[in-house]
Formats: structure tokens, sequence, C-alpha cells
């Protein structure tokens, strides 16, 4: 406040305003225009991600839905006695077990050895004579695996061995690639994955009526198959998703909800527990595929549990899934209002009572989401599941989580990698619609418990 | 629509505010007629009129949630900022309608700047803080003249002795009556014509308040200011009219010492006697 | 079946203790007069403890020793000709065990494989009488025992509640566990693999050939790290490229620009990309981006290969552009608004204030957010499995396949089951090297937002 500041007063403080104000007011226009390009600079990047979401739905559905459809032929099977050329159905009567299993064995290994093609050729060529004379074409119009649904007929009923019955039989997936127009007609034969006669036959077949696009029920009611891709299905693979997501749930769920509440209530403030947040802090951005290394190398390697068995997928999805439960559930903690704790101490509780009957019960919504959230994670994720061996092809539904078993995820993997290109991107993008079905219903369902039980403090 | 106009016409009801005159004659500055402010659904302020003299120090007082702050913040139209908040009313300077919205908010506020109730200088150095107004603008053609702008502001601030030779380090370093001096000194920094100061110092020790009081009473001499104080002794100290609020209604204005010392309103009386507030 | 029944015979049994200690407790309580320190339920809770923990050690007992018992009792009856032959042991083994378990075996029974099965079965008949009587006396004893230490001023509360807490610890300390688990795992087969190749060709060589890993031969194949390091900075680079400018922009524009209706709707949108799977990414990479980016190239006359650094970096970018919007959202709502009015009260734009104020402020909280999304660009797996091309060359050209560090462990341990060759074990030290280096951004990352978010509170 000495001479230098009364000498600057000396400049007029309102013609000093009026010039400035000119010189700002030059410079306005501009100013609003980088302010408007600014702006939708930042709409522009949301409408991007939008349309990126958009996009990777578009395409995925436009890719999957047709593969809930599939061609399927609809034929008079004749279970003829001449061809089914087989002895009785052995009785246990008082053989030991082991005896009955030995003699049902080699029946079933008779049963094998009937010519099904015949079968299926001669019931098509009841439609088409042309197959009588054709026994590879007409064989190559039915997936493969029909041969075994026809087998297993009679295995579990032999009384049917004389009969005739119509079945749906699944189309051969070439014969649906051919009708879906998923190839380019006009390549020439020798390029073509269809015979001149099949195409022939299929386009006839499908005027007729004979060959439909049916419901792919066999997309949930089969488990995957190399040979006879049209039967492929994801019933092995959603059953070894669930039984690790289950894993997940009686794993990861309590304990850590009980990691948090130690952490969050009972855990004196000291180097140990400060080690133990930057742990959890830091395991919950570790990547996945080194969860499964500790998988292979400990549960497997160290404990010798079996390869590609869901106990083990689910027990490594759980350690990984574990620092997300903890962190939800903490912070559902620490947002119930430290009053309704005291209070409940005020009262005479111990901090344990007030835990468990106060602040615990008023976070469960929160841990609730917390958990659906981390266990949808779980259920997508697939690197550490191939390191544990899950990447080998499985074609039976596991009876228990120590069998063999695929998961959606990697069914996804081993799928979009199939030889058959044009058939196997329609199946693989099928199952990702699946899988992603789940995945949102289970977000949905966490955002609606948010939403019912949300409680503002 | 129709409610809401409704809610407008009860809002702008008038009020009889008791008005004295000054005894010298100042020119008017700004002068607020019917301006009233909604939140939501909520009134916040009813009709208020009132004349802002030019350089002169007015002071608004009344007790907490009487509209004070809502009322100075139409002034540079900060409360745009907020979601539904409406302002109703004419507030005229030199022939410019404040509350018109075709009126450039950027250069009003280059005009009308603000000093708040915290000091918030930006994690900045002290230098950037002062210059970040003039840059924005682009009102310093050279470094130099940034230079000489960023001196002088800080001069006029009463702040240049203590910061010279660290105008580098951070603004967030200083202590808490020096960073409402830097905020002062960075609204001098545009030039305005009006200086708005919303509880200035509230947050500040009584040695760092009387600093910026005595700072407050220089600058009178080349800017029309506004401030909003919860301290009568503050609002005595540095003011030459006071603006008594109460409930969303300017209840009485007049010259300061007038209104300290001969309150005509009972609710004036009872608050600046300390019965409530 | 059987199982469920034992457990809910189980279920009962320790109900009934429950039952058995509170109205002990509560005749107690009326027989003194006095007030019970504890509530009956804890009483009821401490018998239950004091009859299952007892009981549960005998029943581990018996699974640690019964198995080696059992195969005692039949190695002794084997002749010493079978003895001898492994396989045979094995074979036979199995054949006593069906026997025993009356299943029965196929063919001749050699007598002592009768005498065996006779044997096991009266073994596992008495283990498992004895495994009955013993636990139950156990809980029994113990259950006893809890009850006659019931008194008005026995604190049963704080014994629970120790047990409790004891419980809630181990919890937590399973956090800690799965970090060292996976220290231990990794580093001790990373170092095995270091004894087969030198630390220093693996990490500073430029040649990554590491051959099929056939036994004996005398070239074990070249194992550098350099080329595979270098796919995924690559990857990462051009992912961020993607994920930064788009994230920080949708975070602006939902901070500080959208409405609160806009948000409502775009942010949930926006957080879909962040719960798909990534396997789902990377097919979306494979058959969408990947051959859209190479016709792109086309039409300018570029080569771009449809697998390439180029695609997987796109498409990882698209995956982490919700992660950055929602982290650098959270940065920018928490930069006080004070600092925001001090701008605007200068007459500022919002976009100005937003450049020159607020980006400033967060900058320190929006590296860490950088660091966390790189950290999870460098240990993305399916991505990059699927759509980097799996060519583990040096090269500085985008639009070339490459390999990463995280594919190469895919590609080296999948369906491996003995860690014996350097071929499998480099996975080991493939992930020992990822961990270190996510390890130290995550570190970092967190330890930056933590000062961030303090210096805001």
């Amino acid at each position: 406040m000495s001479s230098a500041t009364e000498t600057l007063d000396g400049v007029d403080g309102a013609s000093a305003a009026r010039s400035n104000r000119d010189i700002i007011e030059r410079r306005l226009k501009a100013r609003h225009r980088a302010e408007f390009r600014f702006r939708m600079i930042g709409l522009g990047a949301i409408m991007l991600g939008v349309t990126l979401v958009a996009l990777l739905f578009g395409s995925i559905l436009a890719k999957g839905l047709p593969a809930f459809t599939q061609a399927n032929i609809t034929l008079n099977v004749t279970f003829d006695p001449q061809v089914i050329n087989i002895p009785d159905r052995p009785v246990q009567g008082d053989l030991s077990d082991a005896d009955y299993r030995e003699e049902m064995l080699a029946w079933q290994r008779r049963l094998v050895f009937v010519n099904w093609n015949r079968i299926i050729q001669d019931s098509l060529a009841k439609v088409v004579p042309a197959a009588a004379d054709n026994a590879r074409d007409a064989v190559g119009m039915v997936a493969s695996n029909e041969r075994v649904r026809l087998r297993d007929m009679v295995r579990d009923d032999p009384s049917i061995i004389g009969s005739t019955k119509e079945l749906d039989l699944v189309a051969a997936a070439n014969v649906d690639v051919w009708l879906k127009g998923n190839i380019d007609r006009s390549l020439p034969d020798s390029q073509q994955q269809l015979t001149a006669l099949q195409q022939e036959w299929s386009d006839q077949l499908y005027e007729r009526g004979v060959i439909s696009m049916d419901f792919a029920s066999e997309l949930f009611t089969n488990v995957d198959s190399r040979s006879s891709p049209a039967t492929a299905g994801l019933l092995g693979a959603m059953v070894g998703s669930i039984m690790m997501m289950l894993i997940v749930m009686v794993v990861a769920v309590p304990v850590g909800v009980m990691a948090a509440v130690y952490l969050e209530e009972f855990a004196p403030k000291n180097r140990i527990t400060d080690l133990i947040e930057v742990n959890i802090n830091n395991l919950a951005a570790v990547p996945s595929i080194v969860f499964g290394l500790l998988g292979a190398a400990v549960f497997i390697n160290l404990f010798g549990l079996p390869l590609s068995a869901p106990l083990v997928g689910g027990l490594v999805l759980s350690l990984m899934t574990l620092p997300t439960v903890i962190i939800a559930s903490r912070a559902s903690l620490r947002a119930v209002p430290p009053s309704i704790r005291q209070a409940a101490l005020g009262v005479g509780a111990s901090p344990m009572q007030a835990m468990f009957h106060h602040t615990l019960p008023l976070a469960v919504p929160g841990m609730l989401t917390g958990a659906i959230i981390g266990v949808a994670q779980a259920l997508g994720e697939t690197a550490p599941l191939l390191l544990i061996g899950m990447n080998a092809f499985v074609a039976s539904v596991p009876g228990t989580p120590m069998d063999q078993s695929s998961a959606l995820p990697v069914q996804i993997f081993l799928w979009q990698g199939n030889e058959l290109r044009n058939f196997f991107e329609a199946r693989t993008s099928a199952a990702i619609i699946v899988l992603l079905t789940v995945m949102i219903s289970l977000n949905a369902l966490a955002i609606f418990l948010r939403h019912r039980f949300e409680r503002r403090w | 629509m129709s409610a809401m106009e409704a809610q407008e016409e009860a809002i702008m009801e008038r009020f009889e505010t008791i008005r004295i005159p000054d005894p010298v004659a100042r020119n008017t500055k700004i002068a607020a007629k019917d301006v009233s402010v909604i939140y939501g659904s909520k009134p916040a302020l009813h009709s208020v009129s009132i004349d802002i003299p030019a350089q002169a120090v007015t002071a608004f007082i009344g007790p907490s949630g009487c509209g004070k702050s809502t009322f100075l913040r139409c002034f540079n139209r900060m409360n745009d900022t907020i979601d539904g908040c409406r302002v109703l009313g004419q507030m005229d300077m030199d022939g410019d309608d404040l509350n018109d919205h075709k009126l450039d908010v950027v250069l009003l506020r280059a005009r009308v700047g603000m000093v708040f109730q915290k000091p918030n200088p930006f994690p900045k150095s002290i230098f950037d803080n002062i210059a970040y107004g003039p840059k924005i603008h682009g009102v310093a053609r050279s470094k130099g003249e940034l230079e000489e702008i960023v001196s002088r502001s800080l001069q006029r601030a009463g702040l240049w002795d203590e910061v010279k030779d660290r105008l580098d380090e951070p603004g967030t370093g200083l202590s808490g009556g020096q960073q409402q001096r830097l905020c002062i000194a960075r609204a001098i920094a545009v030039n305005p014509e009006v200086i708005l100061m919303d509880e200035p110092c509230s947050a500040l020790d009584p040695i760092a308040t009387a600093t910026i009081e005595k700072l407050i009473q220089e600058l009178r001499e080349n800017y029309t200011i506004i401030i909003v104080t919860h301290s009568m002794a503050q609002a005595q100290r540095v003011s030459q009219r006071t603006a008594y609020f109460h409930l969303g209604y300017l209840v009485e204005e007049g010259p300061t010492e007038h209104i300290f010392n001969n309150p005509q309103e009972k609710r004036t009386k009872d608050y600046i006697t300390g019965v409530f507030g | 079946m059987n199982t469920l029944i034992v457990v809910a015979v189980l279920l009962i049994l320790l109900s009934l203790a429950y039952q058995w200690g509170v109205s002990a407790s509560r005749s107690v309580a009326n027989a003194s007069g006095i007030k019970m320190h504890s509530r009956p339920a804890y009483h009821g809770l401490l018998v239950v403890l004091w009859c299952a923990i007892p009981a549960a050690v005998v029943y581990i007992l018996y699974l640690v020793f019964s198995p080696t018992i059992s195969a005692n009792i039949v190695a002794s009856y084997l002749p010493p000709d079978v003895a001898a032959d492994p396989q045979a042991t094995a074979t036979a083994i199995s054949r006593i065990e069906n026997i025993a378990s009356g299943f029965g075996a196929i063919g001749d029974i050699p007598p002592y494989q009768n005498e065996a099965a006779a044997a096991l079965s009266r073994f596992e008949w008495t283990a498992r009488l004895a495994l009955i009587g013993l636990a139950a006396a156990a809980g029994a004893f113990g259950a006893i025992w809890a009850r006659r230490k019931i008194a008005p001023n026995y604190r049963a509360r704080n014994v629970v509640e120790v047990a409790i807490k004891v419980v809630l610890i181990a919890c937590s300390a399973i956090a800690i566990l799965t970090t060292v688990g996976i220290v231990l795992s990794v580093l001790s087969e990373a170092l095995r693999f270091f004894t087969y190749v030198n630390p220093l060709d693996f990490f500073f060589g430029t040649t990554w050939n590491p051959r099929f890993s056939t036994v004996g031969t005398e070239d074990q194949g070249q194992f550098g790290l350099i080329p595979l390091l270098w796919g995924t900075i690559m990857i990462t680079i051009i992912a961020m490229l993607v994920a930064v400018p788009i994230g920080l922009m949708s975070a602006i524009y939902l901070s500080e620009y959208a409405g609160p209706k806009f948000r409502l709707f775009a942010k949930p949108l926006l957080e879909v990309l962040a719960g798909i799977p990534t396997i789902v990414y990377g097919f979306f990479a494979l058959v969408t981006v990947g051959p859209f980016l190479s016709w792109l190239g086309a039409t300018i006359s570029l080569d771009v290969q449809a697998t390439s650094a180029l695609t997987a970096g796109v498409v990882m970018g698209i995956m982490i552009i919700p992660f950055v919007s929602s982290l650098s959202d959270d940065i920018i709502s928490q930069v006080p608004q004070s600092l925001r009015n001090g701008s605007y009260g200068l007459g500022a734009t919002q976009s100005e204030t937003v450049r020159k104020v607020i980006l400033p402020a967060a900058l320190p909280g929006i590296v860490g957010a950088f660091l966390l999304a790189v950290s999870r660009a460098v240990g993305e797996t399916m991505i990059v499995v699927l759509a980097a091309g799996n060519s583990p060359v040096l090269t500085a050209n985008p639009f070339e396949a490459v390999s990463t560090v995280t594919v190469t462990i895919v590609n080296q341990l999948t369906g491996d089951t003995d860690f014996a060759s350097p071929q499998s074990l480099v996975a080991f030290a493939l992930g020992l090297t990822l961990f270190v280096i996510t390890l130290c951004l995550n570190v970092v990352a967190i330890y930056i937002v933590k000062k961030y978010r303090e210096q805001y509170e």
C-alpha cells in the first residue's frame, strides 16, 4: 500500500475497464465457438461409445439369431429288423453287477456296429427315391449324431425294432449353411460343401416342406460334438458354468462378506491392515490370467485336482472374484451411517452384536449387488479357465464338480476356432447371445435390487 | 405452465421496503428492480428492488437463509450454474439488463468479479492464479503486459510484498488470509467494474480479517463493492450502505450508520441488537 | 442322497445341542436367581461349538488316515509277483475295491483278491463304526463339558465372539494368502524355468522360438521376451490412444455438461461395455472389426492384416472406454465445486474451466486412472488371443500380426499337466513378468488416486 499503489491508482478505473471490455468483446465469438466445439466433441465421444455398443450387439445379433433355427428333416424312420440284427437285451437275473455290466457292454457294442446309415438312407429314399442308389450323398444329408440318437432309442426300448416312426432329424450343418445362404451358391461344385445331388435334394425337400427351419433346441439339450457340428450344443458348457457360479457363490460371497466385516468393523488400524487393504485393491487389478497360473500351479500341480474340472475353475474364479466382493461389501458397510452402530452400542450391545444385528442387515442389499456383479464377471471370464485345461474338448455333461467339463465362454472360444467357419460363426454368436443374456439378466437383477432396496441416509 | 406463472405472480407481489436515502448524493451503478429467485418450486427471494451506489461498499446483512447470498449471485448470474434456478426482474447496469438472457455471461462476469466465502485459489502457481483471468479473456497483448497486470493486481490486493519472490509457488500453499487476498487479486486482474464478496472473511482469523477489511476500504476508490456478511461489526466498519434481508424479503435499506443506529423496522432492530440471528 | 441324510441328521443333532444349552442356561438362571452375563442363545451356541469341533476333528483324522490303512491292508494280501508290477497292482487294487463294495469283478477271481476284499470291507465297517462312535463320544463329551461350564457369570458371549472373530480374520487372510500363493507358485516355477534358460537370454532375447517340447533334444529353442513385450506395449499404446480421448471426453461431458436425464440414460449404456466378457470382444474383433479395418486399409491401398496389433488394440481400446470414463468421472466430480465457481466467476466459459482448471486439478487422479487402464490392457488376454494374430516377431508396423505376453502364456500352458519342459515352464516366467509389471502399475496408480482423494477430502 505504498507509493507504487498510488501511482497505479492514477489510472482511471472506469476507462481501463472500458478498453478491457472492447478487447473481451472482440474475442467473445471465437470463445463461444470453441465452447460449442468442445461440447460437441464430448457429446460425440459419448455417441461414439453408444454406437459401439449398438454395433457390437447388432453384429452379434445379426450373426447369431439365425442360428437359433436350424434345418430339420422330417422322415418316416423304419427300424428295420433286417438291418438292426441284434440279440435280446441281457437281463441281470442273478449275475453280479460286474458281470451284468460286461454283458450289457457287449450288447451295446453289437448295437454300435449296426448299419445305422442304412436306416437313414432307406428313410430318405422314401421321400427322394434317388437316395436309394447314392448312399454317401444320402447319409451326408443328416447330422451324423442322429445315428447315435436312433441307436439310443433302440437301446432304451428294443421293442421299437420293426416299427416305423416319424422323426425330426437334424439336417447336416452343410445343408443348413446351404439353405440359409451362408455359402456362395455360384461357386463351382468342387468348392461346395454339398455335392450337386445334395444341393438339389436340399432345395427340393425344403420346398416340399420335408426340410423345415425349426427352433434349434439341440443348442440347449446337446453337448458339444466334433463329428456332428449340426447337433453340437451348449448343455455341457452351461452345466459347467452353473456349477462354477454356484461354487463362486458358496466360496467367494461368504468369505468376501466376512472379510469385509472384519476389515471394516473390527480390524485395528495398523500396518498389517493397511497391507491387507493395499493387497486387496491390487488383487482386484491383477490380470485374470495370473489367477489361471495360480490355479495350474497350486490346484492342479500341487493338490493334484483334475484338469478341466468345474471345482478347480470355480475355486480359481472365486479367488478372482473375492476382491470385488470385499470391496463392494466394504463400501456398503461404510454407507450405513455410524449413528446406527453408535445407537446399538449405546444401549449396551457388544460390537459384534451391533454389527450382526444392526449394521450388516442394512448393508445386505449393497453386498448382494456387489456379489451378483462379481458372479456375472466370473461367468464371463475365459483366460484363467484355459490354463486349467478347460480348453479340452468335452462331449459330456459333468455329473459332479470333479468331472471334466466345458464352460460357456470357453465353448465360445472353442467354437470360434472351428474350421467349419460359415456354420460355426453363427453358432458362436448364438452361444454369445446365450452368455450375454444370462449376464445381462444378472446385471439387471443387481440394478433392480439396488433400486428396490436403496436407502438414502 | 400456468402453475409456474401463478407462482411467479405470487412471488412478484410487491413488498414495501423501508428506504432511507443517502445524505450524500452517489451515482447508481446497478439498479435492481423486482428481482425474485425461485429454486425449483421454492421461492428464495421476493421482489427485491435496490440501487447499488458506485464507488461505495454496500453490505447485505440478515440471518441465514434470508436470501442475501442468492441475491448477490444474481449480479453476476452465478445462479445460472444451479439447475432449476429461475431469476425474474430487471437489473440495470450502465444501460444493460444483467438478467437479460441475451446478455453474454462471460462478458458480464468479466465486468462483475466475485470473491467467495472460502478462499478458492486454483491449484496453480501464484502467478498463474492471477494471470488466469487476463489469459482467458485475452486482455494481455504480451508477456510483459501480463506480468505487469499480475504485479499490479497483487499490489492492489496488498499481497505483492509477501509473495513477489515466490510467484511460481502454488497458490494453495499460502495462508488462509493470503489465499483470500490472492482471490481478490485474481478478481482485480480482469479489471472489473463491480466486485461481489460473499462473506469473504468467514473462514479467516481476526488478523487476516482486519487486513481484508482494510483492503476493501482501499478498493472502494476504484470499484463498486457489494459484500455479504454475517458480522454486523464488519458491515459497520466497511460499508457505506446496508441492506437488511429477512426470509427472502429486503426489509430495510439505507446508510450504514442509519441502519445500525436508528433502524425503522422491528425485525432489523431485533437482528442488529442480537435478539435473533 | 445319502450324504443329504447324513447332513440332515447332523444338523438335527446340533440343533438339539443348541436347545440343550439354551434350556440349561435358563434353568441355571432360574435356579440362581441372578441375571446371567450372556443371553441363552450364546450358551447354546457355545455348546454347539464344543460339540461340533471335537467331532469334526475326529472326522478329519479319519479322512487323513483311513485311505493309508486300507491301502496297507490291501497291499498285505497281494502276492509278490503282482506287487512287483505296478500296473498289475493297480488293476488288482481296483478289482479288490470293486469286490469289497459289492459291485463284483469280471472273470475268475483269484482267492487272494476275495480275501483282501473281505478284509477290506471288514476294516471299512469297523472304521466307519469307530468313526461314528468316536465322533459321537467326542461331540457328547464336548457338549457336556460346555454344559457344565454354564454359570451366571460365565462369559459365553465373549467366547462365542472370539470364535467368530477368528473365522472373520481367517477370511480376511485368504486375500493375503492368494497374493502369497500367486507370488510363490509363479516365482518357484519361473525359477525352475531359469535353470533351463539363462535369465539374461529370457529378458533381453529378441527372438521367440520355443520349438516343440521334445524330450532329449539338444537345442531348447529361443525364449526372448522382447518381441512379446513389444507386442504388448504396441497394443496397449493403440488401446490407450482409442480409449483415453473417448473415455475422458465422455467423462467430461457426463460430469460437466450432461443433464441428469441424459446421464441416467448414457451412463448405464456405456457401462454395458464394461460388463461384456472379453471373449465376446475377441470374437467381435475377429469377425467384424478385423475384416473392416483390413477393408479400410485396402481402400487407401494400405496392407492391413485382419488380425493385427491394430485390430486387437482398437477393440481393446473400446473395451477400456467405460473403465477410463467411469474412473475419470469419479475423479472429476471430486474436484471441488468452489474451483469451478472461482473460474466461472472470472468469466471463463465451461470449456475453459474444464481445460484450464478442472483437468489440471484432476490430473494426478486421472493419471492414476490411466495407469490402472494400462495395467488392464497389459493383462488382457482373450482379445489378443483371438485378434492379434499370434506372430511373435519384432515389428514396428501396427498393421502386422504380433503376439503378446498373455497370448504366449495361453499358448505355452494349455493342456499341459506336467511342467517339466522349459516350453511350458516359460509360461510362469512370462506370468511373473506380467505380474510384476501390473503390480507396479497398480500400486503406483492406487497410491496416486488415494493421495488425490485425500487432497480434496
